[in-house]
């Protein structure tokens, strides 16, 4: 080993040096020639992060003019944001990350987003996840199609798995993707299962319904390699802990699912509670206690993952960003380009990615938000060619020219 | 003339669903008349399907008099449900009989425990003199009885049972599928702040009234209920040149003279914030409703609207606020809050001031054929199937439209019209979660001694009743519902069913249903693969077979 983690009082943890880089770059050539693929991990903040609020732009004085109330005060302040490069910093209840940022584990694109000006979440998270804003024909999600890009011959049924109720429109198409909530709950319960199991995957397998028959299947086949790989006695690795809530959970689940080698090469979650119209708070209240709950379950996933964050990309992503102005209920209205985080192997990290519009009122996008300066597509893009492997990515984003020269240089 | 339509119309459904299968085995019982299929579907779409007996009682009457019944749900007697609901106790309060049975002693005892805690001596053990504040009521909570956050609790989960309960047994079963298309459609967040106390009244006066009315009165209950001013932020929304008088305390919603304990910034549960919350009286605008009144309520995302009209909707609909909203106050227009500057909206120059501003952007959006065919399309997509055909939304955008948005007379072209009874819609749709757990309590004929055990098994499938997050509803469409997880939990719901005495399966019901010969098709009505009989006839139990009945893939759809 390279390196040792050292856990420290709040959950997050450190990696101290025995002479090497301590960086997931530094054990990629470690794990190379395990065999293990390349992982990712997408993670959506449902209903609109204020990425201004995460990722603190507290070099500009537009950013305190704005937000009155709101606004994480400068670094070195009480409850103030913590500096990152001198102008940007993290929401202090982000700070469960800042390690990472540190160790360069974790890079950030900003003013990031779509092309399309919606302020609808729904058109915009379809927009994302579809990955062709403006078009809303379009029948799959991108990750989907990337699945469809790269057909192996024997698939695994847990190759794309949500951790969610549904399956989000990401996973969604001809690709098999499995959604559940609770991988412990996932087989048929009761007296006589087996027998019932048998009788009930004879009955999906015969069904002319061909929606129902084929996730009948895929729901059988899971069931058969759960079985095997017995998640039930799972114990996070590094001391790492997840928080109770719901988002936690998931990202412990996703991290039991990589762990049992059942084939895991996408995985999702998803955090809502994001769209803060009205007292959203600062370093304290609504907007920092979902921070707090995001940051530190990713920090104890990446804790977990140890030595499989080498091959394992963690991308955030969320919507839009919100109003620049802070609106009369000491909340923000909807806005435009947000923040995206992307940590783990191989990233460049401790950088912030994505060229700066500013905040001035001619700066910003329609004279209210956050100007976008990266085009969403270009960073999945980027993950999808870089991280993943894929060398034509066309058919992922259809529309759209996926040029590497556009590509923020996340990785080397 | 009446008739003659009806005996055609039957003729019409009947030649729609009689069409010989090609190949294959019939799976449909041999005595099982023609109409069968057509009875069942029409049972499957206007209501949550047929209980036993259902298809014989209706063939009985006729599909054109069912549909017209249904149509007037208050001819219909619906004693044995009033009688089913009779002990719910909160069912029939107003938000401010709830807010003073079930809201204030939670936050009187939650100030209460506040202020013994800052009274405890130094060794952090709490004063042990009855606080002298404290009511009976709250101090018998405190000393073991139920803890008023349970009480409080009790206000949504009677609502949740109640849903249930309608949906499987109420005679009115089109009033009811409707109320749950309109709530989902004024979709409002149980979760969010005080609006669990606010959705009983919500539903029963501004939705379940109004679902075969005008849609304009629909939308004008739902833009005027504390529900949605309070679920969409818009009863705090102020001019946002209110100048001089900014924060001022006349710009607090629902505060007027001598009844100052009203604050703004509801998020926060306490009757009396410390100083720094006393601080946030709204100041200005508030886009929320206003972008998902025209979004999600009217026009629908493309019908035509741009930010612009965003914002000066938010700005007609400045004042329309709560009053007294902690103590379950209704509506009030708040003239102080109000931008009396004119609007423009969608082309429409608005200067009829106070609360008219709002009234006129309502009748506005109301009327606007984007409205028309927005609601169609979600009508139909209801009813017929995920992809409805163009042709069947625009006969309903045009009836929507000369009727003015008479909902009652758009749902009779819906349900009468050949795009309904074609068999391109017979099972169509995949059940949401409500769906399939209404429908097999139905298809059982069980009596649900509890309904607690429903409303967790909703949410278990993954859509929590009165409990959809984003303002968009819950969706109605396959993708939404058919993943592997939901899968497995509903065989597994299936399975829990059929052997549970609290949801009406004793022993004796369980045999009522029949044996491995017919059980099949009274639950199911028929229609199966061979391969869902056979497992069915090799089952060793009936709770068994009524499990893999419920369960089986037939069963999903509708």
């Amino acid at each position: 080993m390279t390196s040792r983690r050292i856990f420290l009082k709040n959950g997050a943890f450190a990696l101290v040096s025995l002479g090497f880089a301590p960086s997931f770059l530094a054990r990629t050539a470690f794990a190379a020639g395990t065999g293990r693929a390349k992982r990712l991990i997408a993670i959506f903040q449902r209903g609109a992060v204020d990425g201004l609020n995460m990722v603190v732009p507290h070099g500009e004085a537009d950013y305190y003019r704005a937000r009155p109330s709101i606004a994480i005060p400068r670094p070195r302040t009480a409850d103030g944001a913590l500096d990152l490069d001198g102008f940007f910093g993290f929401n202090p209840r982000v700070g469960s990350l800042k390690p990472l940022w540190d160790s360069r584990d974790l890079a950030i694109v900003n003013a990031c987003g779509s092309p399309d000006s919606t302020r609808s979440h729904f058109d915009a998270q379809d927009y994302m996840e579809s990955g062709t804003p403006g078009v809303k024909s379009t029948q799959d999600g991108w990750l989907n199609r990337y699945l469809q890009a790269r057909k192996e011959e024997t698939e695994s049924s847990f190759r794309a798995v949500a951790l969610s109720q549904q399956l989000p429109r990401m996973l969604q198409g001809l690709a098999p993707a499995l959604a559940m909530n609770q991988i412990a709950q996932f087989g048929i319960r009761g007296g006589q299962s087996d027998v019932m199991s048998t009788s009930f995957e004879a009955q999906y397998a015969a069904a002319a319904d061909q929606v129902l028959n084929g996730v009948g299947r895929e729901a059988f086949s899971a069931m058969k390699t759960l079985k095997v790989a017995d998640p039930s006695k799972y114990q996070p690795d590094n001391g790492a802990q997840y928080p109770t809530s719901p988002f936690g959970q998931a990202l412990r689940q996703i991290a039991q699912l990589t762990k049992s080698d059942v084939g895991l090469e996408v995985a999702f979650a998803d955090i809502g509670g994001w769209d803060t119209h009205v007292n959203q708070g600062a370093a304290q209240g609504q907007l920092a206690t979902r921070l707090d709950d995001f940051s530190r379950s990713i920090s104890a996933l990446v804790a977990d993952l140890g030595d499989r964050m080498a091959d394992t990309v963690v991308l955030t992503m969320s919507e839009f960003g919100r109003a620049v102005n802070e609106n009369g209920n000491r909340g923000t209205d909807h806005g435009h380009g947000n923040a995206m985080l992307v940590i783990g192997g191989g990233v460049r990290g401790g950088k912030v990615y994505g060229k700066w519009p500013g905040l001035s009122v001619d700066r910003r996008y329609e004279g209210r938000d956050l100007a976008v300066t990266t085009d969403f597509r270009d960073v999945f893009g980027e993950v999808v060619v870089r991280h993943l492997g894929l060398t034509n990515p066309q058919s992922v984003f259809p529309g759209y020219s996926v040029q590497p020269s556009k590509f923020p240089g996340l990785f080397a | 003339m009446r008739a003659r339509t009806a005996a055609l119309l039957t003729i019409a459904i009947l030649a729609a669903f009689s069409t010989p299968q090609a190949a294959g085995p019939i799976p449909v019982t041999a005595a099982a008349p023609t109409d069968q299929k057509a009875i069942v579907h029409l049972l499957n779409r206007i209501g949550y399907g047929p209980r036993p007996g259902d298809v014989e009682r209706v063939r009985e009457l006729g599909l054109q008099k069912y549909i017209d019944q249904q149509l007037h749900p208050e001819r219909i007697a619906d004693a044995a449900m009033d009688t089913r609901l009779s002990g719910f106790v909160t069912i029939n309060l107003s938000s401010r009989e709830i807010s003073e049975q079930y809201e204030q002693p939670q936050l009187e005892l939650r100030q209460a425990r506040k202020q013994q805690a800052a009274a405890a001596p130094p060794n952090g053990q709490p004063a042990q003199t009855p606080n002298p504040d404290m009511t009976p009521e709250m101090r018998r909570a405190a000393r073991g009885g139920v803890p008023p956050q349970q009480q409080a609790q009790a206000v949504l989960i009677e609502l949740q049972e109640q849903k249930l309960l309608r949906a499987i047994y109420s005679e009115r079963q089109l009033q009811e599928v409707l109320t749950d298309f309109w709530f989902n459609h004024f979709n409002v967040d149980a979760r969010k702040g005080r609006d669990r106390f606010l959705l009983t009244e919500y539903e029963r006066e501004a939705i379940r009234p109004n679902v075969l009315g005008k849609f304009r009165d629909l939308l004008g209950a739902t833009a005027k209920s504390p529900a949605m001013l309070f679920y969409l932020d818009n009863f705090q929304s102020v001019d946002p040149n209110a100048g001089a008088a900014r924060g001022g305390r006349g710009l607090r919603p629902g505060v007027t003279a001598g009844r100052g304990r009203v604050r703004g910034g509801l998020n926060m549960p306490m009757p009396t914030p410390p100083p720094q919350q006393q601080a946030r009286a709204p100041r200005g605008l508030n886009e929320n409703y206003g972008r998902e009144l025209m979004e999600l309520h009217t026009l629908g995302v493309d019908g035509g609207y741009t930010q612009k009209d965003v914002t000066e909707v938010a700005r007609a609909f400045t004042g329309w606020t709560i009053d007294n909203p902690r103590q379950g106050g209704g509506f009030q227009f708040n003239a102080r809050m109000h931008d009396e500057r004119e609007k423009v909206v969608l082309g429409h120059r608005i200067k009829a001031g106070g609360i008219n501003d709002g009234e006129e952007v309502l009748t506005i959006l109301a009327t606007h054929p984007s409205t028309a065919r927005f609601i169609s399309t979600k009508l139909a997509r209801r009813f017929v199937s995920d992809t409805p055909p163009d042709s069947l939304i625009d006969r309903l955008s045009a009836k929507f439209k000369d009727t003015k948005g008479d909902l009652r007379e758009v749902m009779r072209t819906l349900l009468t019209s050949p795009e309904f009874q074609s068999p391109d819609a017979y099972r169509a749709k995949v059940k949401t979660p409500l769906e399939f757990i209404v429908s097999a309590v139905r298809a059982t004929g069980a009596e649900v001694v509890n309904a607690r055990q429903l409303v967790s098994g909703m949410q278990q499938l993954g859509m929590p009743l009165y409990q959809c997050q984003p303002p968009t509803g819950y969706k109605d469409t396959a993708d939404a519902w058919t993943n592997t997880g939901a899968l497995v939990n509903r065989m597994n719901f299936a399975t829990t069913l059929s052997t549970n005495r609290q949801l009406g399966m004793s022993p004796a019901q369980l045999q009522a249903l029949g044996n491995r010969d017919t059980l099949l098709d009274t639950i199911v009505s028929g229609d199966v693969s061979e391969t869902t009989r056979a497992t069915v006839a090799k089952a060793s139990t009936v709770p068994q077979m009524v499990a893999l009945t419920l369960g089986s893939p037939e069963f999903q759809r509708r």
